[in-house]
C-alpha cells in the first residue's frame, strides 16, 4: 500500500527507545581487540635490519643506532597509516600493534614517539638526534 | 520571461562531498546544461605509486578511496599476482570476496543513506546509516579497521578469520536482511520518496551503452553486465548469484537496483562462510616482480573498476593505470542533469555514488612545436609545485621533505 | 502605561516570547534527534547558538543594498511580535483586538516571509535570488489555504475579530469539533510557512545552500532565527486560539498551563511531520497545495456554512 509517512510507526518507536549514539568525550565504547591502532616497539628483539622503514608506506617509522646492538625506534603519529605492514615485515617481532586509538594532540611534537633500548654501558648518556 | 542564469555548483557546495563543479544553465527552475569540471582533486596517486615499492602500494592505491578500499586494493593485486603467477590459496580467496561483499552492504547502505539526505529525508540517513554500523563492526572485527581495511597482501590475505567470526557475521546478516527487507518497502511504497526519485535522471539502455556506464547505473537502465560473473575473479566462480537488473531507467531504479544487490550480498556472504575451505591464507610474494603487464577487472559497488600494472622486474612498478568506475559514469550525469529541475540535481549526481577524488586525473598536453619532453620525476615535481605556490605567494619550501 | 509596556516587553510579550520559542526550538530539535536514534542537542543548544551567532561579525555582501540588507530581520521579527499581541492567548481577550484584527494578523504573519525574500533578494547572491523566488513561490501556495480556513473558522463564529471568536467557541464548546479538518491544513499550512520538515524548499541545503540566508551572518542571521523560533510560536498559538479553543473560562493559571501544552501539541506535530516526510519538490508543493489543500479548505467552509445553517438557527 503506498502512501506518505510509512515510517511513522518505526519514528515512534525510536523516540522511546535509547538512542543509538552515545555523547563522546563522557561516554566511550571499549575498542575491538582486533582494531590496529598505535605501534608499539620492543627494543629487545629488534636487530635493526630496517625492513621496516623500507616497507612503511608512509615512512612514519624511524630506526636508529644508539649503541651496541641497541636501537631506538622513532614513529610519528602524524604520519602512520596504521596499516601494521611494519608489524608484518619485522622478522623479529619487535614491533606489534596496540589497540590505542585516541592519538590526537595539539602539539606537533607531541605526535612523535620515541622507544629506545636500555643502553649497557653507563658513560654514554648523551640523548641521541634522529635526523 | 524567464532569465537564463548560470549557477556554480561546487567546487564547494553542501550537495557534493568532494571538490568537482559543475555549471548549471537555469531558466527558472529548469537546468537547460551543465558542465562538469573535474580536477579539484588530483593526488597524483598513479605517479607516486611509480616511485614506491609493491607494498607500499598496496597501501596507497587502498586509499584512492574510502569506501570501496578493497576494490581498489583487490584489483591491484590481482594484476600483480597475474604478472608473478602466484597461486592465492581458496582462503584467501574466500576471505577476499567476503571483505568485498561485506563493502559493497557498508557501500550502498551508505548510499541510500546520502539519497535519502540528497532529498531532505534526513531520517532514512539515520536510520540506514544506523544499520551500516553492524557491517562496519564486522569489517573492523575482521581485519583491524573500519575503513582502508588493509586485508589484501600480494599473494593472500593479511588475517584469518576465526569461527567465532563466521558466526556473528552470519547473525548480523539476518538481522541486515530483516532491515533491508524494511528498506525496501520503504523504498517502494513511501509516496513522498517515490515522487522525488522516479522519472529523475532518466537514462536509457542504449545512452547507458553509448555513455559507458557501469555498475548499478548500468544495470538500472537495464545492461545486464556484472564483472562477478561476466569475468570471475576470486572466489565468485564458486558462487551462485543474480545479476540485478532493473528498467526504470532513472533514480527510483538505481534505488531498487542497489538494496536489491543488498540481498544478493548476504545470500553471497553465506555462501561464502558455509563454504570456505581450510587452509593457509596467503604465499609468500617476491619483493621483485618480473617483468610483465596485465590488467585486472573487478566489480566495486559503484561499478566496474579496472587497474593496469606493468612491472619491470624491480621493486617498483613501472606503470599503473586506474580507471575508478565514477570516471565511467560521469559522462551520463551531464546527460541525466539535462531539462531538470535544479531540486533534482542533487539526487541525480549522488545517484551515479561518484567519487570524484577516485576520478581525477592528469593529463599531459605535448606542445609539438617546442621539444619539451612531458615527463616529470616525483622530485622534479614537487619542486614544479613550490615554485608554482611561491608565484602565488604561499611559500611551501621549508616544509620538511617527506 | 507601565503595565503596557511590562505587557509588550516582558510577559506576555518579547521576553516570554524567546523563551518560549527557544523551548520550543529545543523540543522540536530534540523529537527530531530522538526519532532518529540520535541523543540530540541539551536543553541550551538554541540559547547556545544564538549567542555564537550573535558574537559574530556581521558580513554585508559588498553588492547588496546594506541599508535593506541589515533591516529585514529586524522588521521580520517586530512584525511576528506585533501579531502575537493580538492573539488570545489563555483567556479569550487578547492584549489588544479591534474588529477585524484576524485580517491583520494574517497579514502580519506574511510580512516574515516577505523579509525572507527581500533579505534573499537585496543580497543578490544567485543561491538566495533562488531561495528568495521560492519562499515567493511557496507562499502563494500555503496562503490561500490558510487563510481560507481560518476565515472558515471565523465565518462560524460570524465575526472578524479572534478575541470574539474565542468567545464565540467559548459559548459553543463543542463546535470546534467541526473545525477539525481545517486544523489538519492549518498544520500543514503552517509547515509551509516555517519552511520546516517536507517544505523546507526554500532553504534545501543541499540544492540552494541556504536559499534566502545564505550570505546573512552573525547578528543578523541571530535575528533571522529568532524570527523563525518565535514565528512558531506565534504561529501555533494562532491554530490553538482559532482551532483548538478550550479551557479558555478557567483560572488563569490552569489556562496558561493548557495553553503551553496545546502550542506543545502543535510543536510536536510539526517536529513528527518533518521527521517523517522527504522535502518535495517546488512544483510538487504547489501542485500539493492546490490540488488537495486548497479545495480541502473550500469543502471547509461548506462544512462551516452547513453548521451554521442546520445547527445555529
Ligand atoms: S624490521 Fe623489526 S628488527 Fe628490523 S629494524 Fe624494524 S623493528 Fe627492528
Ligand atoms: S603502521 Fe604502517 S604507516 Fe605506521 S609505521 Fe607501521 S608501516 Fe608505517
Amino acid at each position: 500500500m503506498k502512501g506518505p509517512g510509512r515510517m511513522l510507526q518505526l519514528i515512534l518507536e525510536s523516540i522511546l527507545k535509547k538512542p543509538s549514539t552515545v555523547s563522546y568525550p563522557k561516554f566511550k565504547e571499549a575498542p575491538l581487540k582486533s582494531l590496529r591502532g598505535a605501534i608499539a616497539f620492543i627494543p629487545e628483539n629488534c636487530i635493526g635490519c630496517k625492513i621496516c622503514m623500507k616497507d612503511c608506506p608512509a615512512g612514519a617509522i624511524i630506526i636508529t643506532k644508539i649503541g651496541e646492538k641497541v636501537f631506538q625506534a622513532e614513529i610519528d603519529l602524524s604520519k602512520c597509516i596504521y596499516c601494521a605492514q611494519c608489524v608484518d615485515s619485522c622478522p623479529k617481532k619487535a614491533l606489534e600493534y596496540t589497540t590505542q586509538f585516541e592519538l590526537a594532540a595539539l602539539d606537533k611534537n607531541k605526535l612523535k614517539v620515541t622507544t629506545s633500548g636500555k643502553l649497557q654501558t653507563t658513560t654514554q648518556n648523551e640523548t641521541p638526534k634522529s635526523e | 520571461m524567464p532569465k537564463k542564469v548560470r549557477i556554480p555548483v561546487g567546487p564547494q557546495h553542501p550537495a557534493l562531498k568532494e571538490p568537482v563543479s559543475f555549471s548549471l544553465e537555469l531558466s527558472g527552475e529548469r537546468i537547460l546544461e551543465a558542465t562538469i569540471r573535474l580536477g579539484y582533486n588530483h593526488r597524483g596517486i598513479e605517479k607516486a605509486c611509480e616511485e614506491r615499492s609493491y607494498i607500499q602500494d598496496l597501501y596507497l592505491l587502498e586509499r584512492i578511496c574510502g569506501i570501496c578500499s578493497h576494490s581498489h586494493s583487490t584489483c591491484f593485486v590481482q594484476a600483480v599476482e597475474e604478472i608473478a603467477k602466484l597461486e592465492v590459496p581458496k582462503r584467501g580467496l574466500y576471505i577476499r570476496t567476503l571483505i568485498a561483499e561485506l563493502e559493497r552492504v557498508h557501500s550502498h547502505l551508505l548510499w541510500l543513506g546520502v539519497a535519502g539526505h540528497e532529498i531532505g529525508f534526513d531520517t532514512l540517513l539515520m536510520f540506514t546509516w544506523n544499520d551500516r554500523e553492524i557491517v562496519m563492526d564486522l569489517l573492523a572485527e575482521t581485519t583491524g579497521n573500519r575503513v582502508n581495511y588493509g586485508i589484501n597482501s600480494i599473494g593472500g590475505v593479511r588475517r584469518d578469520i576465526t569461527d567465532e567470526q563466521i558466526k556473528k557475521i552470519m547473525k548480523a546478516m539476518d538481522t541486515l536482511e530483516e532491515r533491508t527487507k524494511y528498506y525496501i518497502k520503504i523504498a517502494t511504497e513511501e509516496t513522498t520518496i517515490i515522487q522525488r526519485l522516479s522519472g529523475v535522471g532518466v537514462l536509457s539502455h542504449d545512452d547507458a551503452v553509448k555513455l559507458g556506464a557501469v555498475g548499478p547505473t548500468a544495470r538500472a537502465s537495464s545492461v545486464d553486465r556484472d564483472v562477478r560473473r561476466d569475468d570471475p575473479y576470486a572466489a565468485y566462480g564458486e558462487i551462485k548469484f543474480k545479476v540485478i537488473t532493473d528498467n526504470h531507467n532513472d533514480v527510483y531504479g538505481r534505488t531498487i537496483v542497489r538494496v536489491l544487490e543488498l540481498m544478493e550480498s548476504y545470500n553471497i556472504i553465506r555462501q561464502l562462510l558455509q563454504n570456505i575451505p581450510a587452509g593457509p591464507i596467503a604465499v609468500k610474494a617476491p619483493r621483485k616482480i618480473p617483468a610483465g603487464e596485465a590488467l585486472s577487472r573487478y566489480e566495486a559497488p559503484r561499478g566496474e573498476d579496472v587497474h593496469y600494472v606493468k612491472s619491470n622486474g624491480t621493486e617498483n612498478p613501472e606503470r599503473v593505470k586506474v580507471r575508478a568506475p565514477t570516471l565511467a559514469n560521469i559522462q551520463a550525469v551531464a546527460h541525466m542533469l539535462k531539462d531538470r529541475y535544479l531540486a533534482d540535481m542533487p539526487i541525480i549526481i549522488a545517484a551515479i555514488d561518484p567519487c570524484f577524488s577516485c576520478t581525477d586525473r592528469a593529463i599531459t598536453v605535448k606542445d609539438l612545436g617546442q621539444k619539451s619532453e612531458g615527463l616529470m620525476q616525483w622530485g622534479d615535481l614537487r619542486k614544479y609545485s613550490i615554485e608554482w605556490y611561491k608565484g602565488k605567494g604561499i611559500d611551501f619550501s621549508n616544509l620538511k621533505k617527506i | 502605561m507601565g503595565q503596557a509596556i511590562y505587557n509588550i516587553l516582558v510577559f506576555p510579550g518579547l521576553f516570554f516570547l524567546i523563551l518560549f520559542g527557544w523551548a520550543a526550538e529545543f523540543i522540536d530539535r530534540k523529537i527530531y534527534a530522538r526519532g532518529q536514534k540520535r541523543v540530540g542537542p541539551p536543553w541550551y543548544q538554541p540559547v547556545a547558538d544564538f549567542i555564537k551567532l550573535a558574537a559574530k561579525e556581521d558580513i554585508v555582501p559588498e553588492e547588496a543594498s546594506a541599508t535593506s540588507f541589515k533591516l529585514m530581520p529586524l522588521i521580520a521579527m517586530a512584525s511576528a511580535v506585533t501579531a502575537f499581541f493580538y492573539i488570545p492567548l489563555w483567556t479569550t481577550e487578547a492584549l489588544f483586538s479591534f474588529y477585524g484584527d484576524i485580517i491583520v494578523v494574517m497579514y502580519l504573519l506574511t510580512i516574515p516571509t516577505l523579509t525572507f525574500f527581500l533579505g534573499g533578494w537585496y543580497s543578490r547572491s544567485l543561491y538566495s535570488t533562488i531561495g528568495a523566488m521560492r519562499t515567493l513561490t511557496q507562499l502563494f501556495a500555503y496562503e490561500v489555504p490558510l487563510f481560507v480556513v481560518i476565515l472558515a473558522s471565523a465565518l462560524l463564529a460570524n465575526t472578524w475579530s479572534l478575541s470574539e471568536i474565542t468567545k464565540f467557541y467559548a459559548l459553543h464548546p463543542h463546535l470546534w469539533i467541526f473545525n477539525l479538518l481545517g486544523f489538519g491544513i492549518g498544520i500543514i499550512a503552517l509547515l509551509g510557512k516555517l519552511e520546516k520538515g517536507p517544505f523546507d524548499i526554500p532553504e534545501a541545503e543541499t540544492e540552494i545552500v541556504a536559499g534566502s540566508f545564505t550570505e546573512y551572518g552573525g547578528r543578523l542571521l541571530a535575528f533571522f532565527r529568532l524570527t523563525l523560533d518565535i514565528e512558531v510560536i506565534v504561529g501555533a498559538s494562532l491554530l490553538a486560539a482559532v482551532f483548538l479553543p478550550f479551557g479558555l473560562n478557567l483560572t488563569p493559571a490552569i489556562g496558561f498551563v493548557i495553553y503551553i501544552i496545546k502550542v506543545l501539541f502543535i510543536v510536536i506535530l510539526l517536529a513528527v511531520l518533518r521527521t517523517i516526510l522527504a522535502r518535495f519538490r517546488i512544483d510538487q508543493m504547489l501542485d500539493f497545495c492546490w490540488r488537495y489543500l486548497a479545495p480541502l479548505a473550500f469543502i471547509q467552509i461548506l462544512i462551516n456554512l452547513l453548521v451554521k445553517g442546520l445547527l445555529l438557527r
